[in-house]
């Protein structure tokens, strides 16, 4: 490892503070654009723990993937599905909302008990092969992980498929529910301009 | 424990928090997209455990990286087909909220 401790130190508080609060504010702000920008920013910090750990390829494809290919298709997602809607109020939220928070900050508490309590047996240089670690990763890809390799590509072909068939417009003839037939026309054709509702 | 460097315990419990605030979010967020981020937060969470573990334990043979490379792979995929789901109930449905989407309640 090259870089100093101390910096070291300071660029982990750093990055995990900003996966943190960025994390908080994409699960709880009030804009879903907003929430799809900061989740960039999180992936981005992501990448840059790894890099602290030694792993120069695996942030380089946490960047191309997550922040290249997730999070751009998430902010086409929200530019086609992003319509003002009132929602619908719960009447037993503030419940929902009590049990679920205690069950995620029990299930926190458990982890961070077992994270600091269990005795991990580490292994004494650490970081030892550094970049090496392009070369091994390739090694293990087309020798003892070939069979999930190409399992992965049949995966990624199935899922490219997927999509196209469940993205395409004329998939349903009606409404599964209620059996009225569906409108097929575009849909954001028939709501109002988006720009001109502003004034 | 003497600081030569970052413990591995500082990685475990970022990455526990991130996944604990995925798991809130997807509990809590009506709007799909924000249910869909939330999987992505927890993803994520769990790859910067193997990432720890791979570096901190399994510095030779960092099995753990290519667990993560394989992670990424089947992310990418869900989000694709997340979101292709999403586009298809929004054109059926007419809107996001997770509330409406309740035909497999019993």
């Amino acid at each position: 490892m090259s870089i100093a401790i101390t910096s070291q130190f300071i660029c982990f508080t750093v990055l995990s503070l900003v996966v943190i609060i960025g994390a908080l504010g994409v699960v709880l702000l009030e804009s879903i654009v907003y929430s799809a920008f900061l989740l960039g920013g999180v992936f981005m910090s992501v990448a840059g723990l790894y890099l602290l750990l030694n792993a120069s390829f695996v942030a380089a494809a946490q960047v191309l993937v997550y922040v290249g290919a997730v999070n751009v298709l998430i902010i086409f997602a929200i530019m086609l599905v992003n319509k003002k809607e009132d929602l619908k109020p719960i009447n037993d939220i503030k419940s929902r909302r009590v049990i679920s928070t205690s069950i995620c900050l029990t299930l926190l508490s458990l982890l961070i008990r077992v994270d600091l309590t269990n005795v991990w047996s580490l292994s004494s240089p650490q970081n030892s092969i550094g970049e090496e670690s392009t070369i091994r990763i390739g090694e293990h890809l087309f020798s003892d992980y070939l069979l999930p390799f190409e399992v992965a590509s049949v995966l990624l072909l199935m899922a490219m498929i997927g999509a196209i068939v469940l993205a395409r417009r004329d998939v349903m003839s009606k409404d599964i529910s209620t059996g009225l037939p569906v409108d097929q026309e575009l849909i954001e054709k028939s709501s109002e301009p988006l720009l001109t509702n502003k004034n | 424990m003497n600081l030569e460097s970052i413990p591995l315990q500082a990685f475990l419990i970022v990455s526990s928090a991130l996944f604990c605030i995925g798991i809130w979010g997807l509990l809590n967020s009506r709007n799909a997209v924000r249910v869909l981020m939330s999987i992505e937060l927890m993803l994520n969470a769990v790859n910067i455990n193997l990432m720890a573990f791979s570096s901190y334990i399994d510095n030779n043979l960092i099995q753990g990286q290519v667990f993560t490379i394989f992670v990424i792979t089947v992310a990418a995929a869900e989000a694709a087909v997340g979101l292709a789901i999403l586009l298809s109930l929004y054109r059926n449905r007419v809107t996001v909220d997770m509330e409406s989407f309740n035909l497999l309640k019993w």
